[in-house]
């Protein structure tokens, strides 16, 4: 009972504003390293294992692909969180770290797209295809663009970061809407035979180093959104 | 139960400027209070912080004795524009205000004629708003505040189109609805003509406005 | 409230007649689409319900941005806001206005379309139901967008840039149900009713968005 209010205190603490900017400057250094790390030896696993007898070397885009897929969701669930958190709690730091996901987002889904289109030539002959996931990420590279463009528009960074809160939570009870419509429009045109891009169930050989690039990924998110939310924290008060 | 108006530490920022704050009094029903001050020193500020449209950075605005709590619903507020549509003819305007706003449980606003003729105005109830000159359309403007009634008026620089006889006839108007024990803020930079009305005077930039 | 609907719709008839500028725009849409694709009638014919959806789609989102801003710019969103009735039905009020005066023409200028595009009886019924339950749930979503960029200046495209992507599941099933009803194998109903709960679902959401959205920019 009192373990689990200290742990609230605590976390509510990380929440001040100062302490938040003290804390990620102690921090930083060492998630970069972190960073860094991982990611040196995911690309040394990506580039050391062996290739797909069917893929051949192509199959390799996955392991950049799929991790950029992974976190251009996982971008977006942050900034749902952030958007109630500047609705609800009217915190400041909730705005800052929607405002700062929201471009990082986007960068995720456009390597998502870019990678998942360079291994569709090769493998579906055709540099795009209308598939229902393809076309679903495309929607939210769309609504981050949406964002960015919105968020950019208005001077006024506190009523911009309210107002678009509320566009990233209309946007946010959409998402399994817009996915579950493309997935419908999709299997009512062609059937998803032959384009599906889940395949064969993953060999543990392809498993490891996606794993560790997927982790290399989610921890390159953390210092790209925690500076720009200490910096700008501490400028804008 | 006569109304009373009551402000207590009252602070409003603009962006990271704080404009003003401890700004606090008391209105009591017939009492009008003016907000004199130099352009860009809060009259604005206050009169949207005391409508509810700018949420105040702290202190609170209460109101006693009307219909409703909230201040917001109990007051009219006219800004620097008119909220009437140019395409609709003055007649049109003050019916859909009159009908929208409805009635609050302190008192019935007057027919939409009477009002146009308390204005100084009857004969061109029919005209398109947007062909009136600027001083007809303030006076119009006015006219909403007697189509559907609220005990306090918020208004800001009202007889800044106005020419004398339509800045007499204005006061007369005031004059009416404090006697009826209704309350009015006025933001101006002229005199309103009235008698014993109380002064607060903004400096701007966070100085403080004292209540004379 | 009865009020305000009928403002608003004798606002859009006079304001330089814009239900007309709607339907004009449509049918300028859907005319321009054989230039395109050239004047195969079998072609015309099989894509007919999805041109005159895209048409339709396009045409509701002229205008929106104007739902609020006007108002906003003569100051009756502030009166609006410090009334009893709750934004959230003002929004709503507004918004079945605007879908009268620019949603309901274009779906009755829709069968006429339908000609055009060499598309049979059944088509063209089925295209003009789901455009009438279809177009109120994207001049919803415009609200959202409209109340958002209410205070941006030239808010006109961002608005359409942020809805387009919200409105692609109406698009989905108003075009999937038209093709439906045709085409024999796929059932009518199915998507017929999800773009019922479609517009439904939004007719919740897109008031109470808006009305927060022009709560949290007044000032």
């Amino acid at each position: 009972m009192s373990e689990q209010s200290l742990a609230i205190r605590k976390f509510s603490d990380l929440a001040n504003p100062t302490r938040f900017i003290g804390l990620a400057e102690r921090l930083l250094p060492w998630f970069s390293g972190l960073t860094a790390l991982l990611f040196a030896v995911g690309l040394y696993l990506c580039f050391t294992t062996e290739g797909d007898y069917q893929q051949g070397e192509t199959v390799r885009i996955m392991y950049v692909h799929v991790p950029a897929a992974w976190l251009s969701m996982m971008c977006y669930t942050v900034m749902a969180l952030s958007a109630l958190g500047t609705l609800v709690w009217r915190h400041p730091l909730a705005d800052v770290s929607a405002r700062a996901a929201a471009p990082i987002g986007a960068c995720f889904t456009f390597l998502a797209l870019v990678t998942g289109s360079l291994w569709g030539k090769p493998m579906w002959g055709a540099w795009w295809v209308w598939d229902a996931r393809l076309t679903s990420v495309f929607v939210l590279f769309l609504m981050y663009l949406g964002l960015i463009a919105l968020n950019r528009a208005m001077d006024d960074p506190g009523k911009a970061a309210k107002v678009s809160a509320i566009l990233i939570l209309v946007g946010f009870v959409n998402i399994p809407i817009i996915k579950f419509s493309v997935e419908w429009w999709n299997t009512l045109h062609q059937p998803a035979s032959v384009l599906r891009l889940d395949g064969p169930a993953i060999d543990p050989e392809f498993l490891r180093p996606l794993l560790v690039m997927a982790l290399a990924f989610t921890m390159l998110f953390l210092p790209c959104t925690s500076r720009p939310c200490a910096t700008k924290s501490g400028a804008g008060g | 139960m006569p109304v009373k108006l009551h402000v207590e530490d009252l602070a409003a920022r603009r962006g990271e400027d704080l404009i003003f704050h401890d700004i606090s009094f008391v209105l009591r029903a017939g009492e009008a209070l003016v907000v004199t001050g130099a352009n860009g020193s809060g009259k604005s500020t206050l009169l949207r912080a005391l409508s509810g449209l700018l949420p105040p950075e702290t202190g609170r605005v209460r109101i006693e004795g009307a219909g409703s709590p909230n201040l917001a619903e109990s007051s009219h507020y006219l800004g620097h524009r008119n909220a009437m549509k140019r395409e609709l003819t003055v007649g049109e305007n003050l019916v859909f205000w009159q009908d929208f706003m409805g009635d609050s449980p302190d008192g019935n606003g007057l027919p939409v004629d009477v009002a146009i003729e308390a204005l100084g105005l009857s004969g061109i109830g029919h005209l398109p708003f947007g062909y009136l000159s600027a001083g007809q359309q303030r006076r119009m403007a006015m006219a909403r505040l007697l189509v559907a009634y609220r005990p306090v008026w918020l208004l800001d620089e009202p007889t800044a189109a106005l020419d004398a006889s339509a800045d007499r006839m204005f006061a007369g108007l005031v004059r009416i609805h404090l006697e009826k024990g209704g309350i009015v803020v006025a933001a101006t930079h002229q005199p309103l003509g009235i008698d014993g009305v109380r002064e607060l005077r903004m400096t701007g930039f966070a100085g403080v406005g004292d209540v004379i | 409230m009865i009020a305000l609907f009928l403002r608003d719709l004798k606002l859009s008839v006079r304001a330089g007649g814009g239900a007309l500028i709607g339907v004009l725009f449509f049918m300028t849409v859907v005319a321009v689409i054989p230039f395109g694709v050239g004047p195969d009638l079998n072609l015309l014919s099989r894509i007919g319900p999805a041109i005159l959806w895209i048409g339709a789609l396009l045409a509701c989102l002229l205008g929106l941005d104007r739902l609020f801003q006007a108002e906003r710019e003569d100051g009756s969103l502030d009166v609006m806001l410090m009334q009893e009735t709750p934004l959230v039905l003002t929004v709503l009020v507004k918004c079945l206005a605007h879908w009268t005066a620019s949603g309901l023409p274009l779906v009755i200028a829709s069968p006429l379309l339908g000609l055009f595009m060499n598309m049979n009886e059944v088509a063209i019924g089925a295209t003009m139901l789901t455009l009438l339950v279809g177009t109120p749930a994207i001049t919803f979503i415009g609200a959202v967008g409209a109340a958002v960029a209410v205070a941006l200046p030239r808010g006109g495209l961002l608005v359409s840039i942020l809805v387009l992507p919200l409105a692609i599941p109406v698009l989905i099933f108003g075009v999937s149900a038209a093709y439906a009803a045709v085409e024999d194998p796929a059932p009518f109903l199915p998507p017929f009713l999800i773009l019922i709960a479609i517009t439904l679902f939004f007719a919740v959401i897109g008031p109470l968005a808006a009305a927060a959205a022009l709560r949290s920019s007044s000032d």
